[in-house]
């Protein structure tokens, strides 16, 4: 069910939305801040938090509260928060609006986050192509700092906090979150072998808890209503995937755009109700709902849930595109929830001109310290060029299933799957049309990306 | 000839290394600082900022062959940048990027023969929601249709 709600996107397009002074205006912008730092512990900010069932919005979908739990602190090092900013997934553009419209509520959440966890410094790892995102945090920070919410006693209380902007300079890797501390360190962003994991042994191989953009700018909302009243704007409240989101609805629908929405609206609302449709009002081929990692759906599938206990249950035999859209829910129909923006392809697209589209990003961003990702990549890709070129035989298009099996699980972070998880939806569910390639039934020269 | 920053970046550069408990940690928003100024990361600007981080310049070389937002040339003075990637090309990148090769007479990759704009394609630049759109310099342009692309480059190239 679609409900609409104004948390972080009543200041979006206001004159000045971005301002300190209409932050405090419009949403009693740094109040919670300020009672939660002078009138809890931060157990109890972390127990809070547990309650917001508030799933990472980075694309894992890791309840928000208890990484927060896992920091200890260190006898000797300090602790730190990153905030992943990196927003690089094809198909995800959602926390570049936070930082244009509302950057205020990010650093209020850092405020709140840097106490629940025991730090005093919060970098914001932004990419380095957002100009105007890192010019608008710079400036909430400033004026934070100026109202004296920032520096060595926010809100009177004697406990600093120092927020910085932190570039990189064009590596879709370095969102993953050990890529993204070595950046910050000053290496090439390659990512860490795990464990340990950043709260043991992050920034500086200090404690570190990294959150997404959007999931720290959600927490100040979240404490201002309660955490369990935030948890409960969710359609999925009950299976602990909490609070309202930023949607992103991209691709081949007629009003493409971000939306904020109580958690659970199902893939159908999205495109008709908020979408307003498909572009040409043709059907709808296939959707990848979270991001290209994410392995695509068809309108056709339905849930397979007879299990009563199954949390799909209630969807048993219906279109997936009516399933709530959930971390849980996702993962239970066979793909990823991610981060939440869906890429609709209409019919008439050309699904395997589409997957050469996403394997020549995956080819371009592995950092090449793994052999399966790096070789397996550049494999695929070659393979489907073949296939576009109608050069390629059965044994090769059965191959592409090996190749992209032999990444999976093969190498130190999670890119691979991401290469190999569309890349097998993709060939599962389109088998006929990489099979025509094959016969020479499709060729290049009539494939297209923009069905008129 | 070796490379140094203008004052008012050396100023800069002091505020950053305050920022982080590493002069390592400064090494990629330097490099920045320093193709801000030199418009590309010569082998001059590597030594430089080797030198001034205390870092081996091998290392400085790593960072700066791992991003692709360091030149490792020289480049046009201005800097123009199509997505490419799936979304943006659900709604026309195609079209945009040859529109552009078209009028500006260059492929991707390549910088036009007065040396005033490189063209090249990006991968997704978190604008989805308004695509297709290309970067130019600092700024997005979204929504684009071929006529609005003729009338960025037309302004870019006075
Ligand atoms: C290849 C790759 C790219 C990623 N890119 C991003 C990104 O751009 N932004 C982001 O927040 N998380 C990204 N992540 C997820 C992060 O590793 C991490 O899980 C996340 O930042 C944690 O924040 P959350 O728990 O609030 O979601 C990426 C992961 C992988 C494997
Ligand atoms: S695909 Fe072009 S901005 Fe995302």
């Amino acid at each position: 069910m679609i409900k609409r709600t104004e948390f972080l996107s009543k200041v979006y397009g206001l004159a000045n939305g971005h301002s300190l002074d209409v932050y405090e205006r419009e949403v009693a912008g740094y109040a919670t801040a300020r009672n939660v730092l002078t009138s809890m512990t931060p157990q109890q900010v972390v127990d809070e938090a547990k309650k917001a069932n508030l799933r990472g919005r980075g694309g894992a979908g890791f309840p928000m509260g208890v990484k927060w739990s896992f920091m200890r602190p260190h006898p000797t090092k300090p602790s730190y928060l990153v905030i992943n900013a990196d927003e690089g997934e094809p198909g995800t553009h959602k926390d570049r609006t936070i930082m244009e419209w509302n950057p205020h509520s990010v650093i209020e959440g850092c405020i709140i986050g840097c106490y629940a966890i025991g730090a005093h410094v919060a970098y914001i790892y932004v990419r380095d192509e957002l100009h105007l995102s890192k010019a608008r945090l710079w400036g909430a920070i400033a004026e934070a700092k100026a109202k004296g919410y920032l520096g060595a006693t926010p809100f009177g209380k004697a406990y600093p906090v120092e927020v910085y902007v932190h570039t990189g300079a064009g590596a879709y890797i370095c969102g993953e979150e050990t890529a993204l501390i070595n950046s910050l360190e000053g290496k090439r962003g390659e990512p860490r072998l795990k464990p340990p994991f950043p709260a043991q042994a992050g920034v500086y191989g200090c404690p570190t808890t990294v959150n997404n953009l959007e999931t720290i700018a959600a927490v100040p909302s979240a404490f201002r209503m309660g955490c369990d009243e935030f948890s409960k704007l969710s359609a999925l409240h009950a299976i602990n995937d909490g609070g309202f989101r930023l949607y992103g609805i991209n691709g081949h629908v007629k009003k493409p755009g971000v939306v904020e929405l109580g958690v659970g609206p199902t893939l159908n609302e999205l495109i008709y109700d908020i979408g307003g449709g498909v572009t040409g009002d043709r059907k709808v081929m296939c959707v990848i709902p979270g991001g290209s990692s994410t392995p695509v759906l068809r309108p056709e599938e339905t849930v397979d849930a007879p299990d009563e206990k199954s949390p799909l249950h209630a969807w048993h035999g219906k279109s997936v595109f009516d399933v709530p859209l959930g971390v849980d829910t996702m993962r239970g129909v066979g793909t990823m929830l991610g981060t939440c923006c869906i890429t609709v392809l209409a019919e008439g697209t050309c699904p395997v001109l589409a997957m050469h589209n996403l394997m020549q990003f995956y080819r371009h961003e592995s950092c090449g310290q793994c052999t399966p990702c790096r070789e397996g990549g550049a494999w695929l890709l070659r393979t489907v060029d073949k296939l576009l070129d109608n050069n390629a035989t059965m044994q090769e298009l059965d191959q592409l299933h090996d190749i992209a099996n032999n990444i999976m699980g093969n190498t130190i972070c999670a890119f691979g799957e991401g290469t190999a998880m569309p890349a097998l939806g993709f060939l599962k569910k389109f088998r006929p049309e990489f099979e025509a390639y094959v016969r020479g039934e499709r060729n290049r020269k009539d494939a297209t990306l923009t069905p008129s | 000839m070796s490379f140094a920053l203008t004052a008012d970046r050396e100023q800069k550069l002091a505020e950053l290394l305050t920022r982080y408990s590493t002069k390592m940690a400064a090494c990629i928003p330097l490099l920045h600082l320093c193709q801000e100024q030199n418009g590309w990361v010569s082998p001059d600007v590597v030594d430089f900022v080797a030198r001034k981080l205390d870092l081996p310049p091998a290392h400085v070389q790593g960072v700066v062959t791992f991003y692709s937002l360091f030149n490792q040339k020289p480049v046009g003075k201005h800097q123009v940048w199509v997505c490419r990637t799936l979304p943006c090309a659900l709604r026309g990148a195609g079209a945009v990027l040859h529109q552009c090769e078209k009028k500006l007479g260059i492929h991707a990759g390549e910088t036009t023969s007065d040396g005033k704009i490189t063209l090249r394609t990006a991968e997704c630049l978190a604008s989805c929601g308004t695509a297709p759109m290309m970067q130019v310099d600092q700024d997005y342009f979204e929504n684009l249709t071929t006529a609005k692309v003729d009338e960025i480059l037309d302004r870019l190239r006075k």
